[in-house]
């Protein structure tokens, strides 16, 4: 007798389900699981087809391949410039949004959702031809880190929009009687916005930051396109190293790639959980 | 909470709506004006294009080979797409029924890979695919396990599967590069499915069931229509990016599969014909447009109706 009859609304506790969900987790991750374990493969001459045993030489081979530690300087140079600014024109954004009525407002919102639609390919074509346009092309003399601002100004205009949607998300449940009693205690427009509304925003701020950063570090394809010979990120340094032959190494750059990207994730969950807590 | 009007403190709403409005008319508009202008020039010399006006560029998606990319693409991304609906449907139904404790859980490890670098997962993929790849290592072992079977119950004399095991082709060809997309877009389409499964009243299904349809009845008369619209949202988000996707046909398809992306790439980084490639892409964004507009359309009618 089956003593706990399955309700209609309970899929996930079906086998062939289950099934389903097992084989698509195998999918995503079984390609990423095996390009690790051929991080650690000792292949000599090149290709990175067959396991030929364990080796850690590819990571020491990677961390002092100068050419691709500066492409990783470079990547967070950009990331960590662009998440300020994003955040920053994020939250303008989202407040000035949410905040007010004013004429031709859904024009504002498409305007503002645009960039996150549009095909990468168009913004990373559209942004190269601007910045050749306006002479804006750094060329090699351009000292470090002035020579990223292309790509820098590339990155914020893809993020932005994500982070003004985020912290939007989070301003739409302030309680705006919170900010009137303060305005009738007598407080000024701007500690209104510093002791009231800021405290409010933070975790959208930081939600959008985490993104932002997560984006930047990601972009491939409009980098591609805004950045110069003297100017290459992580992701665009690991394409010409892929175009040119597949080593070991490849997978040891891009490891450690996918373990900062845990390392941010795990921070994101952390940062969530401590502020659920404080809320409960 | 009703909304100000921005009269009543013009310089908060200047202050707080002009950075944005100016970044993005700078770093936005002005570069797509840019290849709106280029779209209608010819080249002069090398790098010196000059907007006479001619629809020439536009004339050129229209030769043969353009059209067949277009059309590649088209159903390159579309099938990809399909096959992401079929896939995200099912992880979605069993992530919204499962245990409100394991959610997060399980949501995290669909989010996951989406975070990983798009071009990492795709060079992952390189691995996996390639004719010596693991793929075929499972595919061979498949065979070789089968055909030792057939052949203990004493049917390997038939050749059932053929006398060797042949590796499949998929680096170049069209079914890898779906592959490669519907790998790197399955988050996208479970996403949507998922949220829209959220907010269903769970108890139209239990009705269902009740008046004596079947599990497949209820899914397909009630279930699927009340969250066609997740579906909706799911097959546009997927398709959008699939439609203009670069990584994965340059380094999946190897050159033989081109998608439009790719021959965009080439017109300013080989080709050096600037003007037709930013009319190829301002033809891809006139299709993502047109593409939201249905969506729109959709979304509307659907208001309409309820």
């Amino acid at each position: 007798m089956n003593r706990n009859p399955k309700k209609p609304f309970e899929y996930s506790r079906k086998w062939s389900m289950r099934f389903v969900f097992l084989i698509t987790m195998v999918f995503l991750y079984a390609p990423i699981l095996v390009l690790i374990v051929f991080s650690f493969n000792n292949s000599r001459r090149g290709g990175n087809v067959i396991w030929k045993g364990f080796t850690t030489k590819y990571y020491a081979k990677a961390f002092a391949n100068e050419e691709l530690m500066l492409a990783f300087a470079n990547s967070m140079t950009i990331a960590v410039t662009s998440t300020i600014v994003s955040v920053f024109l994020g939250a303008m954004t989202a407040i000035f949004l949410w905040r007010f009525r004013f004429p031709f407002k859904p024009l504002a919102e498409g305007l503002v959702s645009l960039p996150i639609i549009i095909p990468e390919i168009c913004m990373g074509v559209s942004l190269a031809m601007f910045f050749s346009q306006m002479g804006w092309w750094t060329t090699g003399n351009t000292p470090w880190p002035l020579n990223l601002s292309n790509i820098i100004l590339a990155h914020i205009t893809f993020s932005f929009p994500f982070a003004a949607m985020v912290i939007r998300t989070r301003l739409q449940n302030f309680n705006r009687e919170m900010e009137e009693a303060a305005k009738d205690l007598g407080a000024s427009e701007y500690r209104v916005f510093k002791d009231i509304l800021l405290p409010h925003m933070k975790p959208g701020l930081i939600a959008a930051a985490l993104l932002t950063f997560t984006l930047s570090l990601d972009d491939f394809v409009i980098t591609f396109f805004t950045s110069g010979p003297n100017t290459v990120t992580f992701p665009v340094k690991i394409y010409s190293m892929v175009r040119f032959s597949i080593t070991p190494e490849i997978n040891a750059a891009s490891t450690l790639l996918i373990v900062l990207t845990l390392i941010l994730t795990f921070l994101a969950l952390r940062y969530q959980r401590l502020t659920d807590a404080k809320h409960d | 909470m009703s909304l100000e009007d921005y009269r009543q403190q013009p310089r908060v709403f200047a202050a707080f709506a002009l950075p944005t409005l100016i970044w993005l008319l700078l770093f936005f508009i002005a570069p797509l004006a840019i290849i709106w202008l280029y779209s209608f020039g010819e080249n002069i010399s090398l790098v010196e294009i000059k907007t006479t006006w001619t629809f020439d560029n536009y004339a050129r998606i229209f030769q043969p080979e353009i059209l067949e990319l277009l059309w590649r693409s088209l159903w390159i991304a579309g099938i990809a797409t399909v096959v992401c609906l079929f896939i995200a449907y099912p992880i979605a139904l069993v992530i919204a029924t499962a245990h409100p404790n394991k959610k997060p859980w399980l949501l995290l490890l669909i989010m996951l890979p989406f975070w990983t670098n798009l071009l990492i997962r795709t060079y992952a993929l390189l691995n996996i695919l390639g004719t010596r790849g693991r793929l075929n290592d499972l595919l061979r072992w498949m065979w070789e396990t089968s055909d030792a079977l057939l052949n203990r119950i004493g049917l390997g004399h038939l050749e059932l599967l053929g006398t060797s095991f042949t590796p499949l082709k998929m680096l170049g060809t069209p079914s890898g590069v779906i592959f490669g997309i519907v790998y790197v877009s399955l988050p996208f389409a479970i996403l949507p499915i998922y949220s829209s499964l959220e907010r269903l009243d769970k108890s139209f299904l239990e009705a269902s069931l009740d008046l004596g349809a079947g599990q497949w009845k209820t899914f397909y008369h009630v279930l699927l229509p009340l969250t066609a619209t997740g579906v909706v949202t799911a097959a546009i988000i997927t398709f959008i990016p699939a439609l203009g996707q670069f990584l994965t046909p340059d380094l999946l398809g190897r050159g033989q599969v081109d998608m439009i992306a790719n021959v965009i790439e080439r017109q300013f980084k080989r080709a050096n014909d600037w003007p037709f490639g930013s009319a190829l892409s301002l033809f891809l964004l006139y299709i993502t447009f047109v593409l939201l507009a249905i969506r729109s359309f959709y979304d509307a009618s659907k208001a309409n109706r309820s």
